[in-house]
């Protein structure tokens, strides 16, 4: 199993411990990943201009369609990007030749031969939650866990094609595998905020304090994040503007990887358990 | 005379030159905190911490700093092979040029007391190093050409640059060959050096050097007898061989002479060698003293560059003292080369082929910093497109881990930011959700004009057939968690999601498109995936953004110009 990783814009400087979790815990499964020079996934130019953030995806795809391989990317507003684009190329013919004559110029093309791929549905549908659970050496016992889903990734349903865009359960099968509980909660398909982050924060803040507070009161220990932007948010930003302000008790939040990879028994350094703004370390004191 | 004066003058000049420039590291203000502090303050901190660094530990580290990035270049390699060796060999061959020949009588006599200029290993090495800076010139127009990246962002600068260098080695190589082939010379060695008077006596010699030595002579015809030949050899021998080698070790002048040997009469007549000497030492001259103003001035200010750099930790007080970090973003504004490795790796660089707004290339928006810092007028446009390309950088790091000469190119751009959101242009999306608010009525005086479909979007709001499924539900609106975060929604977002959908229904674009609404939509598409008729609400308020953005931006455009025109007519009455 072999993919292109795509980190986005985000990932290499602000959550580096994002990218070496999401490695060792892909080459304990068996997963190869390559490296490919890509550029922004056109999800933050979106805003501004329709067609640049279509050809910033697509040219993209078209870089991994040249070596002929599937992307796969540990942020789900990358991952929305892209298959975004990827409809919008198959849908409508104009688009795709428009785009592909930009492309031409430095010998890409867009043809929808390869696939972007988001790190969950990697782990649950073609490494396979078997096979997860054979590797799973230190499972927890009574860590409560509220999966936040993201919505890049949820939706448009019909367009990205992740997983019930009003009803998902792969996150919380996920989670479930490692031996943790995950907590029922209202919001949990709801916005973290982050896309207004720098544009509207009281809003932004407004939004994640709610998601916060519904976690906490589902019982949570912690939450848990597979996306960039969402671990921004819950992370830096929460640390920064409520912990630090004192507005609020801390309610940590772990990446996916961090948590699977404690579970295989990882070294905590690969991934970067330190690294988190609001402190995780806890969580291995439900290791089994 | 004309030699030594133009030399003193060119080298005045450039000492004034590098001086002001330096200068300016410690005036220019780029970010709002480095106002805070003057001149002599800026001064005392940067030559406080030089001397702290010098008599450290740290010593040590500028050292390999030096080493390894100044003199090998190991950034650039690492970076890319061919631009390595492209600027090696013109860093490396000029230098070693400036060294060996254009200073040969301070360096090159002294350290070899049997030094002339038409011996070897001197004679070869100096077209050894030519061919070296000609080599990475051609690696350079090459580059400059192929690379798209680059040739968008190629500039006068960086043509400058090129021609002087060019016009430099051109004239070396063909004056080296002219004096080759050149018979007064010929007759100057001969006075200077043999000791033969009699036209008739020198004459053997003449054969010998116009068979052996490629000079040629009006008066030696091409088959000599072989016993003056001879007799030429052995003079040869006497009073020349020990200070000339032979011209083909000068293996590219000696070809290029055999070239222009055709013409070697009228050169030897109008002695043009004597005139292309002028040509090249006045132009290595222009380069002396246009160096602090070019891009050449890199010489100096990268090496700084890369080492303060090298030596700043962000948990040392030396180098984040405020005052020095005001200091290092002038000088480093100065240390760029525009060599556009920033922009060839940038993530957003792709965005420029739709927007085509140059200020989203790394190496450009510099350009236009180092131009607003200089305080230097700035047109309208000109001001609203850099406020454009710095927003639309993602802060990924990518220019600044790839800077060849260690700029810290990220906090530059996060200065001039905020630089911008001080003179009252911030991010695009918050300007744009400003403009709607307050001078929304004014630019949309004719909202009832149905906006034209447009090739560049999906045209959905302008399609009666997105909207004639909505039977107005609300659940759009139900749904909307930024909705449901106020109390009295309409007083902070104008409009909610399905007042947004029947405004369109109805063709009254201009009123959805001045709501709040749209800049404060998160993009959860919970209110699009949960339309019972599959109204593409999320989508539609991204191209209300696209469509707003592109109008308020223009209105902008128009209203600054058309004062700015009004000012100059008062200034002209």
């Amino acid at each position: 199993m072999k993919f292109a990783l795509f980190l986005g814009c985000k990932i290499p400087f602000y959550l580096a411990h994002y990218e070496s979790s999401s490695r060792a815990v892909l080459k304990t499964l068996g997963v190869e990943l390559v490296d490919i020079e890509f550029n922004c996934c056109g999800y933050p130019i979106r805003n501004l201009d329709f067609e640049s953030f279509l050809l910033s995806a697509a040219r993209n795809l078209a870089l991994a369609e040249r070596q002929n391989i599937n992307i796969l990317t540990p942020c789900k507003c990358c991952f929305g990007s892209l298959k975004h684009a990827d409809y919008l190329l198959r849908e409508n013919d104009s688009l795709k030749d428009r785009i592909n004559s930009v492309l031409q110029e430095e010998g890409l093309r867009w043809e929808g031969r390869v696939e972007a791929k988001h790190l969950l549905s990697v782990l649950f549908h073609e490494v396979g939650l078997k096979t997860i659970k054979a590797h799973i050496k230190h499972p927890y016992d009574g860590l409560k866990i509220a999966a936040h889903y993201g919505c890049h990734a949820l939706r448009p349903g019909k367009i990205v094609q992740f997983d019930n865009p009003l009803e998902p359960s792969i996150f919380e099968r996920l989670v479930a595998v490692t031996g943790a509980e995950s907590v029922d909660w209202s919001m949990r398909l709801d916005c973290c905020g982050n896309p207004l982050w720098g544009k509207n924060n009281p809003l932004s803040l407004d939004l994640m304090r709610k998601k916060l507070s519904n976690a906490s009161q589902a019982g949570a220990d912690f939450l848990c994040a597979a996306c960039t932007y969402c671990q921004i948010q819950f992370d830096t930003v929460q640390e920064a503007e409520l912990i630090q302000e004192g507005k609020r008790e801390e309610m940590p939040s772990i990446l996916y990887p961090q948590l699977l990879g404690l579970a295989f028994g990882l070294d905590g350094k690969a991934l970067g358990i330190e690294c988190n703004k609001v402190d995780i370390s806890s969580v291995q004191e439900y290791l089994s | 005379m004309f030699f030594t004066i133009t030399l003193y003058l060119s080298l005045a000049i450039f000492i004034i030159g590098t001086v002001y420039r330096i200068w300016t590291w410690f005036k220019i203000s780029v970010g709002p905190d480095a106002t805070n502090f003057s001149v002599r303050e800026r001064l005392s901190a940067a030559l406080k911490g030089l001397i702290k660094t010098l008599f450290s530990r740290r010593f040590f580290l500028l050292l390999k700093v030096l080493i390894l990035d100044v003199i090998l270049q190991v950034q650039i390699l690492k970076n890319n092979f061919v631009r390595w060796l492209m600027h090696i060999c013109i860093f490396g061959g000029f230098m070693l040029l400036l060294l060996m020949h254009a200073l040969d009588g301070p360096v090159t006599q002294t350290l070899f007391s049997d030094y002339a200029s038409t011996l070897n290993p001197f004679f070869f090495l100096r077209n050894l190093f030519g061919a070296m800076v000609v080599l990475g010139l051609s690696i350079a127009v090459y580059r400059r050409i192929t690379l798209k990246g680059l040739r968008l962002t190629t500039n006068t600068v960086d043509i400058y640059a090129i021609v002087i260098l060019t016009v430099i080695m051109i004239s070396g190589f063909l004056l080296e060959s002219m004096q080759i082939i050149s018979a007064p010379i010929f007759d100057e060695m001969v006075m200077d050096y043999a000791d033969l008077e009699d036209p008739e006596e020198i004459k053997p010699l003449k054969i010998y050097w116009a068979e052996e030595y490629g000079v040629c002579f009006p008066d030696v015809s091409d088959s000599p007898p072989p016993e003056l030949f001879e007799e030429g050899e052995q003079l040869h021998d006497e009073s020349c061989v020990d200070c000339h080698s032979r011209p083909d070790w000068a293996f590219i002048s000696y070809p290029l002479s055999r070239g222009i040997k055709p013409l070697a009469w009228i050169i030897n007549k109008a002695r043009a060698d004597v005139w292309l000497w002028y040509v090249h030492f006045l132009a290595c001259f222009i380069g002396l003293a246009y160096l602090p103003f070019s891009k050449f001035f890199h010489i100096i200010s990268s090496p700084i560059s890369l080492m303060v750099n090298s030596v700043t930790d962000v948990t040392d007080k030396i180098v984040t003292d405020p005052a020095n970090m005001a200091t290092r973003r002038a000088m480093e504004l100065d240390a760029c080369t525009h060599c556009g490795t920033c922009t060839l790796h940038c993530s957003v660089a792709p965005v420029f082929r739709n927007m085509l707004n140059s200020n989203i290339f790394p190496s450009e928006k510099i350009i236009s910093i180092k131009a607003l810092v200089a305080g230097k007028e700035v047109a309208p446009e000109v001001l609203q497109s850099f406020q454009e390309g710095s927003f639309i950088c993602t802060s990924c790091y990518r220019c600044t881990t790839l800077c060849p000469v260690g700029i810290n190119l990220q906090d530059i751009w996060f200065s001039s930011r905020e630089d911008l959101v001080a003179r009252g242009l911030p991010e695009p999306h918050v300007w744009a959700k400003e403009a709607g608010r307050t001078k929304w009525a004014a630019i949309i005086k004719d909202y009832d004009t149905p906006l034209i479909p447009d090739s560049k979007h999906l045209n959905l709001s302008s399609q009666a057939d997105t909207f004639s499924a909505c039977f107005e539900c609300q659940t759009c609106t139900n749904v909307c968690p930024v909705v449901a975060n106020y109390e009295n929604p309409a007083e902070v977002l104008d409009m909610t999601p399905h007042q947004i959908m029947h405004s369109l229904g109805l063709g009254l674009t201009g009123i959805a498109l001045g709501s709040r609404m749209i800049w404060d939509c998160v993009t959860c598409y919970l209110c699009q995936e949960h339309c019972p008729q599959k109204v593409r609400v999320t989508d539609i308020l991204y191209e209300l953004k696209n469509l707003a953005y592109g109008r308020l931006r223009s209105a902008e455009l128009q209203d600054k110009t058309e004062k700015n025109a009004d000012e100059t007519q008062v200034g002209v009455t």
